[in-house]
């Protein structure tokens, strides 16, 4: 395929990557799976050695992949097609992602709207209530569950108002940095990249400040009940977004910094981009209903 | 539908299929990441075929004779999980990845390193699950729809290892829609517009959004699953303010719409092989079209039909009793134009055809058992029973299995560069035909009689019809050998294949020659 008469589209050759993850997805699933019955029973077992080791796998994978794949796009064998490819397939990954979260937002919206209401004998579930869970009285957030267990609720002033603001602001300073990078404002680029590393890493930490003061002080745990449950389920994917998002950030910060991307072709630094604007709305929607409502 | 202009190019000589086991594992070939997923779902189709055999030998005669209750319930469970993602699932997205690159002419999918992880995921998927068979207190049994609290507070220790296998099934069945959809909107040659394309990837292109749009649901439904058991949760336990309900309301918001993703590229088959073996044009394609988009976004709307008993509220059960009689109307739509592309064309009876053929009758009658389930107060009736099992086989077997095969005999000449023995196949079809009616059929009246699922012993008055059932069960699981000695046979020679060995046959693939070259269309053909 030397001649190249038409922009053709590349199609990789053999590469051993794939494979490599397959393996180390098995590994982290069979790996996690005992870990978590191994934990169930308050036993030492080698599940988690074995979720280590896929975690490994997967990380040289992550890097053999990415450097095959920067390699190739730095020595010009993409072409505008395959950037498409790319983009489409970041933007349904994103969709996708969309999704899981909607799995945990309609449980949620459930919970309350429904679950715990016809707990309190709303609609036609008056015995309900009066046979099964005579004291409980329907309330959110649910402080106290019909089984009763007692918690705290988290309130939206605070930490949560402060790491919206950061986020949302992140989220312009990632933008800019974005439009540095179309003008080719190399300087723009890498302040605004490392203020919105900045941010990032300072909305982890309050995050885990967060949770820290949960558990101490308002009693608000993982197993507290559909309240803490679906506080800490959400709040806690959304948290491992935003790491994921932040390495992601950093990654893209070094390859900037080695002269990679250029105005025409930085597709990397698009889904990066993406990504970490769809975190951000995430949160947004997590503020509204988690917090505030 | 379309035809090429200019000639073919043939300069891909050079490129042959690297050899050796490499050649598998590290390929980003989209016909051998095809022939790899055709090959793991068929020896998938067997395995949980197996688990099948053990069900029916069990319910031979009424009593416990062969099986633990325990082992049969795991059976049921990982029968139904392997036929939905290991059988099924992974067979169609096999022949997307061989058919929708030379559909649409393209030169491969369009991120064909990703392709290539999709599928080597389901090997250890499934490896794990089959393993969690052999552990202490025995795999999932559960049932296929896992539902809480059986599957968080009465399940066994495997659950961990089901939870997770379901998260890497998720993730491979995510990574090969995405690629799927990239392709058809990213990659089709020049003049092949949107409502040129065959129905195949049209079919497949909706398949792949519903995949994107629910796997992940399925994904926090498992994760729920998993931290309501191990970590405390209580998202379906009352007494922490959640609901059991609540997982049937997730489990099946994923649940309807994968339904529709185990049937829809069924639908685009068979509108490719009736037209092609009645030689004439598909009638309505553009009605075709409309009405899978249709059938797919109703999908979204009738999952509750599958709660009717669980006390919803009178008007959430009208709505989706409505709903879900709705979907009859696209149904029947599809259904309607196949006979009319029929009508007074000039049939012939190849083996591809036949299959095509018991597709639309047999999965018009599971598509009418699916319409009388969906009134409501009947569904009282037929809820858990054998009724049911009856509905969805006629869909699942006779629908999507049928459809699977028709594709199979009406591709494997394109994929082998061989004919395959004709009386063989004749003989497959009849024996399957036969015996999968002679399955499902009288389980119907069991199920109306009152027989539950998921049983392992039953009432003696239903003891004639369970032995006239598994009868053709093992005649049906016996079929399908011959199936696989007629592939066999095919791959390893047989008369040679021309270009296009279905004379009524249309679209680019009939364009290249057969065996399909190792590389196709690495410049796009042009589509009038």
């Amino acid at each position: 395929m030397a001649e190249q008469q038409h922009e053709k589209y590349y199609v990789p050759a053999s590469s051993p990557w794939p494979i490599v993850g397959a393996i180390g997805l098995g590994l982290i699933a069979f790996g996690a799976g005992h870990t978590v019955i191994d934990a169930s029973k308050d036993a030492d077992g080698w599940g988690v050695n074995v979720l280590f080791a896929g975690i490994a796998v997967i990380l040289i994978m992550l890097f053999g992949w990415f450097r095959d794949q920067i390699n190739e796009s730095m020595s010009g064998l993409y072409s505008k097609q395959l950037g498409h490819s790319y983009r489409q397939g970041m933007a349904w990954f994103i969709f996708s992602e969309i999704m899981f979260f909607a799995a945990f937002f309609g449980a949620l919206f459930y919970a309350r709207v429904i679950a715990v209401e016809w707990l309190g004998g709303a609609g036609n579930n008056a015995m309900t209530n009066a046979v099964l869970w005579p004291d409980f009285v329907a309330h959110w957030p649910l402080t106290e569950t019909p089984g009763g267990t007692e918690s705290g609720a988290m309130g939206w002033m605070g930490l949560p108002l402060y790491n919206t603001i950061i986020l949302i602001i992140s989220s312009v300073t990632c933008h800019f940095a974005h439009v540095g990078l179309e003008k080719n404002n190399r300087r723009q680029l890498t302040g605004f990249l490392a203020v919105t590393i900045v941010l990032g890493l300072i909305f982890l930490y309050l995050q885990g400040a967060e949770y820290v003061h949960a558990y101490q002080e308002l009693g608000l745990t993982l197993d507290s009940g559909i309240y803490g449950n679906t506080f800490y389920m959400l709040t806690g994917f959304h948290g491992m977004h935003v790491t994921l998002g932040t390495i992601m950030l950093i990654v893209m910060f070094f390859r900037v910094l080695k002269g990679h991307f250029t105005p025409e072709s930085h597709f990397a630094f698009q889904a990066t981009s993406w990504y970490w604007h769809f975190v951000d709305v995430v949160w947004v929607c997590l503020f509204i209903f988690v917090y505030v409502l | 539908m379309s035809t090429v202009v200019g000639e073919m190019d043939h300069h891909d000589h050079h490129h042959h299929a690297p050899s050796g086991i490499t050649r598998w594992l590290f390929t980003t070939n989209h016909k051998d990441i095809g022939s790899l997923y055709l090959w793991f779902s068929f020896i998938m189709f067997l395995v949980g075929g197996a688990m099948a055999m053990v069900i029916r030998a069990e319910l031979f005669q009424p009593g416990l004779q062969l099986v633990e209750p325990h082992f049969f319930n795991q059976m049921t469970t990982v029968h139904g999980l392997i036929m939905v993602f290991g059988a099924v699932m992974p067979a169609f997205t096999g022949l997307a990845n061989w058919m929708i690159p030379m559909m649409i002419g393209a030169p491969d999918m369009a991120l064909p390193r990703m392709n290539n992880w999709s599928f080597w995921i389901l090997p250890f998927a499934f490896a794990i699950l089959l393993a969690s068979l052999f552990m202490e207190g025995g795999g999932p049994a559960f049932g296929w729809t896992f539902y809480a609290p059986l599957s968080t507070t009465y399940s066994s220790d495997s659950t961990a290892l089901f939870v997770f296998s379901v998260h890497i099934m998720g993730i491979s069945s995510i990574m090969g829609a995405i690629n799927v959809i990239v392709t058809i909107m990213n990659m089709r040659a020049p003049g092949m517009t949107y409502m040129k394309m065959p129905l195949f990837v049209w079919t497949w292109f909706i398949t792949a959004f519903l995949l994107i749009a629910v796997m992940p649901v399925l994904a926090g439904a498992v994760t729920m699953v998993l931290t309501d058991k191990y970590f405390g949760t209580s998202f379906f336990d009352a007494a922490g303010g959640g609901d059991p309900v609540m997982f049937q309301h997730i489990f099946w918001f994923f649940g309807h719409p994968e339904v529709y993703i185990m049937i829809l590229p069924s639908f685009g088959i068979v509108s490719a092989i009736i037209p092609a073996f009645s030689r004439k044009q598909l009638f309505g394609y553009a009605s075709m079209v409309y009405a899978t988009a249709a059938i797919a976004g109703l999908s979204f709307l009738v999952w509750a039909h599958h709660m009717f008993t669980t006390g919803m509220p009178v008007f959430a059960e009208l709505f989706f009793m409505y709903c879900t009689m709705l979907i009859s109307v696209p149904t029947g739509v599809k259904v309607f134009n196949w006979v009319a592309t029929m009508w007074r064309g000039s049939i012939t009876f190849e083996p591809p055809m036949m299959f095509a053929l018991a597709f639309v009758i047999l999965f018009t009658i599971g598509g009418f058992s699916g319409l009388m389930l969906a009134i409501t107060p009947v569904d009282f009736q037929y809820h858990d029973t054998y009724f049911v099992v009856a509905h969805f086989h006629y869909v699942l077997v006779s629908g999507a299995i049928f459809s699977i095969m028709a594709a199979a005999y009406y591709w494997l000449p394109k994929w082998t560069g061989h004919m395959y023995d004709m009386g063989l196949a004749k003989l497959h079809f009849w024996a399957s035909l036969i015996s999968v009616n002679v399955l499902f059929f009288p389980m119907h009246f069991a199920g109306l009689a009152g027989m539950p699922r998921r049983i392992p012993d039953y009432s003696i008055q239903f003891a004639d019809i369970n032995q006239i059932v598994s009868i053709g069960g093992f005649a049906f699981g016996l079929s399908q050998l011959i199936f696989l000695w007629l592939v066999i046979k095919c791959v390893r020679g047989g008369e040679k294949a021309p270009a296009k060995p279905w004379e009524g046959a249309e679209g680019l693939e009939w364009t290249v020659p057969s065996p399909a070259p190792y590389h196709t269309f690495d410049t796009p053909p042009e589509v009038k």
